[in-house]
């Protein structure tokens, strides 16, 4: 069976997105039918593919897909109260669930496919840079295929105070359904804003392959939060990228809750002197959960430094894989990059496969990686212990202690607090722990 | 208050107390004092419930009940006190927060209802000034970034909170400077009282100026090989241990 029946026999309305946005550019339509070939060509990947090696996909590759159609869902749930909202229902913008709000003068938050049918000519032109379509199928997949999704445009020395909240919600029905939305974040020189990309689901066998970019000029100051909570039935194939302008900082938190298997990958670049990203995340699994990490960070310019904090906590028969990736240029002398991978085993049959990298090929960095993976440290148990705490309790605690140093970064309250819901709802004695915070 | 009777414990199938007697009342200060290797911190970590330590025979009394039937948790409600030779640091969880847990935990036990944050955070305030920990730790994640001597000062402090019944403090002076050392005796000396008993387990004599024992034990190799009082401990100062082993095993009090 070749890869090209593969792709064409799961995905249902292939090439569907082609054309769809009435006035887009001549270079979206070149995008998108690149994203169209390479899908095609590569279809859903193997486990042969070394970055495939430990998520399988053969369920999914198997599995027809239609495209999702127009839905809509209460959102009361997710919603933060104070702040500028858009929503997506499968990867169609909904209008009637969102409120962006009022402004500051310079800032943009529309639909892309408003901004791409004449709108906001810049979108068309930094749309698809820097994301690399051979090594990413399903974001070929989205290029292609992707109706809508979120654009936000801050002009120079625009300042967002409150938190921009994209929810998109998927909608599953009684039938597999996929959708494909892309998101564009193109931030000017030293403008600043928080941005929540919050993908939730209502149930149903679902697939998600979402595209985020970030494009941050020189100055530019952005604090993010990728909030994954979508339903156990689903399937999440996302891939964020990031080109940073010189001292732009991204601070980018990834929490990963839902999903019977989310796989994300995050490609970041630092192109020019003084850059900065942090790309820290928690993954809490349980079941038979299956939560894939995959970071790339390439310092391409001098004088950049990185930062990477990924905890999991794992329950169950649940599987985590994080495979990072520090790459330094010939040149980029004076990088500072960490990397760090840590995992909590709450059970005996959950695994996980870690897999810190570091290409170097500068001489003067300082760069330094590691990874654990380990049970509570019983010292601690017994200590908290022989103080009068009860087991299951002291294991909470140091569960939710572990957790917390993801968490507490969170600036925007309803989202933290949400996460320290996940967390209490997962631990025995979970409530007596979180008043600990 | 504490009844040891022919207390023999093994670790990974190596015994290391050897049958140990030992009686102690309430207010009454005992210290426990040998080389190094003498299984002077098993024999605190016993007392303390920790689970990797297998008591082969003998029996451990506490207040009448079979102390060996009760878990860790349950012995600290029960008003036993650790005091860590090595306090571990606890990232992420702040000082007070463990210990309102841990007391509300020892006070539900006792049925009594819990402290609410107000009442607590003058309780804390007040025993912090014994041990005259900076108000800042309490704040702090437990023993992270604290120095040695801040961490032993910790425990007292943590004991001071606790109000336990029996209190062992397992070389709570190694490390210590005279000035913290000192601070430390003056939080355990304010804490004596008739019916609380400390066990004061050391390999120098010099604590014992501080808090002054009313029984002196001598361990080595798993056994108690001398008890006296206090000029006992003096006596080991000028001497050493050696001339114990040269000399026939003395009854236990």
């Amino acid at each position: 069976m070749s890869t090209a029946t593969t792709a064409a026999s799961f995905v249902d309305g292939l090439n569907a997105g082609i054309g769809s946005i009435s006035g887009e550019s001549e270079d979206v339509l070149n995008l998108r039918l690149e994203g169209s070939r390479v899908f095609t060509s590569t279809g859903v990947p193997t486990s042969k593919k070394e970055d495939w090696r430990f998520t399988n996909l053969k369920g999914l590759a198997s599995t027809p897909h239609e495209l999702a159609g127009p839905a809509t869902a209460d959102i009361s749930p997710w919603r933060i109260a104070d702040s500028h909202r858009l929503v997506f229902a499968n990867g169609r913008y909904s209008a009637e669930l969102s409120d962006v709000g009022e402004l500051p003068e310079g800032v943009t938050i529309s639909p892309l496919a408003v901004a791409l049918s004449g709108g906001v000519e810049r979108a068309a032109f930094a749309l698809g840079k820097g994301v690399d379509l051979t090594n990413h199928p399903f974001a070929a997949l989205n290029t292609a295929n992707f109706l809508d999704g979120a654009f936000i445009h801050l002009s120079r020395g625009a300042i967002v105070k409150k938190p921009i909240h994209l929810i998109f919600v998927t909608v599953g029905i009684d039938r597999p359904t996929w959708s494909a939305p892309r998101t564009m974040i193109s931030a000017d020189s030293t403008s600043q804003a928080t941005i929540v990309e919050h993908y939730v689901g209502t149930g149903g066998e679902t697939l998600t392959v979402p595209v985020t970019e970030f494009h941050l000029a020189p100055g530019a100051n952005i604090k993010h939060v990728r909030l994954q909570e979508e339903s156990r039935e689903s399937r999440h194939i996302a891939l964020q990228t990031s080109r940073q302008g010189r001292d732009s900082r991204l601070e980018s938190v990834a929490l990963n809750v839902g999903a019977a298997l989310a796989r994300t990958n995050i490609d970041a670049e630092l192109g020019a002197p003084g850059a900065h990203a942090s790309l820290d995340g928690l993954y809490l699994v349980e079941d038979t959960q299956h939560t894939d990490t995959q970071i790339k960070v390439r310092h391409a310019a001098p004088h950049c430094t990185s930062h990477e904090l990924y905890k999991g906590i794992l329950d169950g028969k649940s599987r985590a894989v994080f495979n990072g990736r520090i790459v330094v240029d010939p040149g980029a002398q004076k990088t500072d990059a960490i990397q760090s991978n840590r995992n909590l085993l709450l059970s005996a049959g959950a695994l996980v496969n870690s897999n810190p990298q570091l290409e170097i090929l500068a001489d003067d960095v300082r760069c330094t990686h590691g990874s654990t993976v380990g049970r509570l440290d019983e010292e601690a148990v017994f200590y908290l212990r022989s103080r009068g705490i009860g087991r299951a309790t002291a294991e909470s605690l140091l569960t939710y202690a572990f957790a917390a140093e993801i968490v507490q970064q969170i600036t925007v309250s309803e989202i933290r607090e949400r996460m320290e819901r996940h967390l209490v709802e997962r631990l025995p004695q979970g409530e007596l722990a979180r008043e600990a915070f | 208050m504490l009844k040891l009777n022919n207390l023999h414990v093994s670790v990974d199938g190596t015994e290391i107390l050897k049958g140990i007697d030992l009686s102690i009342n309430p207010g009454e200060v005992h210290a426990i004092m040998g080389p190094n290797g003498s299984g002077k911190s098993t024999l605190a970590s016993v007392l303390a419930g920790r689970e990797e330590y297998e008591i082969t025979d003998g029996e451990i009394s506490y207040s009448g009940t079979d102390l060996t039937e009760l878990d860790a948790e349950t012995r600290a409600r029960e008003g036993i006190f650790l005091a860590f030779q090595y306090p571990v640091e606890i990232p992420g969880v702040s000082n007070t927060y463990f210990l309102r847990s841990a007391l509300n935990a020892i006070r539900d036990h006792r049925g009594e209802t819990p402290l609410d944050a107000m009442d607590f955070l003058s309780l804390v305030k007040e025993k912090a000034k014994i041990v005259k920990l900076d108000e800042k730790l309490l704040k702090r994640p437990v023993n992270e970034g604290f120095s040695g001597g801040e961490k032993k000062r910790n425990e007292i402090f943590h004991m001071a909170v606790l109000e336990p019944k029996l209190a062992i403090l397992d070389e709570t002076d190694s490390g210590l400077d005279i000035d913290a050392l000192r601070i430390v005796a003056e939080g355990v000396n304010a804490l004596r009282s008739d019916d609380r008993s400390f066990v004061l387990i050391t390999h120098y004599q010099r604590l014992l100026n501080y808090i002054v024992p009313d029984f002196v034990h001598v361990l080595m190799d798993g056994k108690i090989v001398r008890s006296g009082g206090r000029e006992l401990a003096l006596q080991l100062e000028d001497q050493g241990y050696d001339w114990l082993e040269k000399e026939p095993v003395a009854a236990a009090v």
